[in-house]
């Protein structure tokens, strides 16, 4: 069998890693760092989020099949977004419909 | 791997095969919601770099205190939900039914403040409609930042719901011996699910509740 059993003992400090860093991403939004708010922001849940996906889904562990199949999801996520920001990030604000 | 063993259906070889069958199986489900939920992400995108102030605006109508308990009530859950497959794994019936009611216990607990929370958002009119009302010339763009509040954070309760109408069905049968140290693969797979709506929060909590907070 291909399970692999993760010791609690992993599962704690992932626990505690998690903890610390939706801290340090509470704090780190109430100063002023201007348009690298949003990068901290972003690259802090991603760290929570690869921690949470290695480890609590066990994807470390699991087949290389497994990591095909996420790997493809995320590159489709980030065609998704890149091709909608591409169009609305290079339109300029009089392009939009002026309803709201 | 006898032939007698009854967790093991007819259209595969052996456990092994049957349990990376199930794991492609809920990887690629939940590849479709990773892109279901990246279609939320992109509108939010799109709308926050159009209207940036009236972001500002409506995330300070958020509470931070709530959204961070919350968020620690999920991690929470996302380690009980851990410990339940651990015990599955060794085969340990009552702690695995233990860990499954901590996680379910849990689960309920973020969505009771989600309610707690959307009450209070429509006690102050910034529920979208006709009883939205904002104090600002900037009301009807703020009424889209709370659209997308509403979608995401409902479509993200809405995953909670369901998984724990699947953990009771799975607590049930966890009590009746169904699953074993050979075959757990069910407590295993709705793990899997059970920490991607963890991951989805992970990112909605930054991008709603913490902006401009400077």
């Amino acid at each position: 069998m291909s399970h692999h059993v993760v010791p609690l003992k992993t599962y704690y400090t992932i626990f505690f890693a998690l903890l610390a860093l939706t801290a340090i991403t509470v704090a780190v939004a109430f100063l002023d760092l201007g348009a690298l708010n949003d990068v901290v922001a972003m690259g802090i849940a991603s760290t929570k989020a690869s921690l949470v996906i290695l480890f609590f889904m066990h994807v470390k562990y699991s087949s290389k099949l497994t990591w095909v199949a996420i790997i493809g999801g995320i590159i489709f996520l980030a065609i998704l977004l890149i091709i909608i920001l591409s169009d609305y990030m290079t339109r300029g604000a009089d392009t939009f419909p002026q309803a709201w | 791997m006898s032939a007698k063993n009854t967790a093991l259906q007819h259209h595969f070889n052996d456990l092994d095969q049957q349990y990376q069958a199930s794991q492609l199986g809920m990887w690629a489900f939940l590849v479709q919601e990773l892109l279901f939920f990246g279609g939320l992400f992109a509108g939010y995108v799109v709308y926050r770099n159009l209207y940036p102030e009236a972001w500002t605006l409506g995330s300070h109508e958020l509470d931070v205190s709530l959204g961070s308990t919350n968020t620690a009530i999920l991690i929470l859950s996302s380690l009980t939900m851990a410990m339940a497959v651990y015990w599955a794994q060794k085969g340990q019936k009552t702690k695995l039914v233990l860990f499954l009611v901590a996680t379910l216990i849990l689960g309920c607990s973020f969505l009771g403040i989600k309610v707690i929370e959307y009450s209070h958002k429509v006690q102050h009119h910034l529920l979208p409609g006709n009883g939205f009302s904002f104090d600002s010339p900037l009301a009807d763009q703020v009424r889209i930042f709370f659209s997308f509040y509403f979608a995401m954070t409902g479509m993200h309760a809405f995953h909670m719901i369901v998984g724990a109408g699947i953990l009771i069905w799975l607590i049930v049968q966890a009590m009746k011996g169904r699953y074993t140290a050979e075959y757990n693969t069910p407590i295993e797979m709705f793990g899997l699910y059970w920490h991607f709506v963890d991951v989805v929060w992970i990112y909605l909590f930054p991008l709603l509740y913490l902006i401009g907070r400077n």
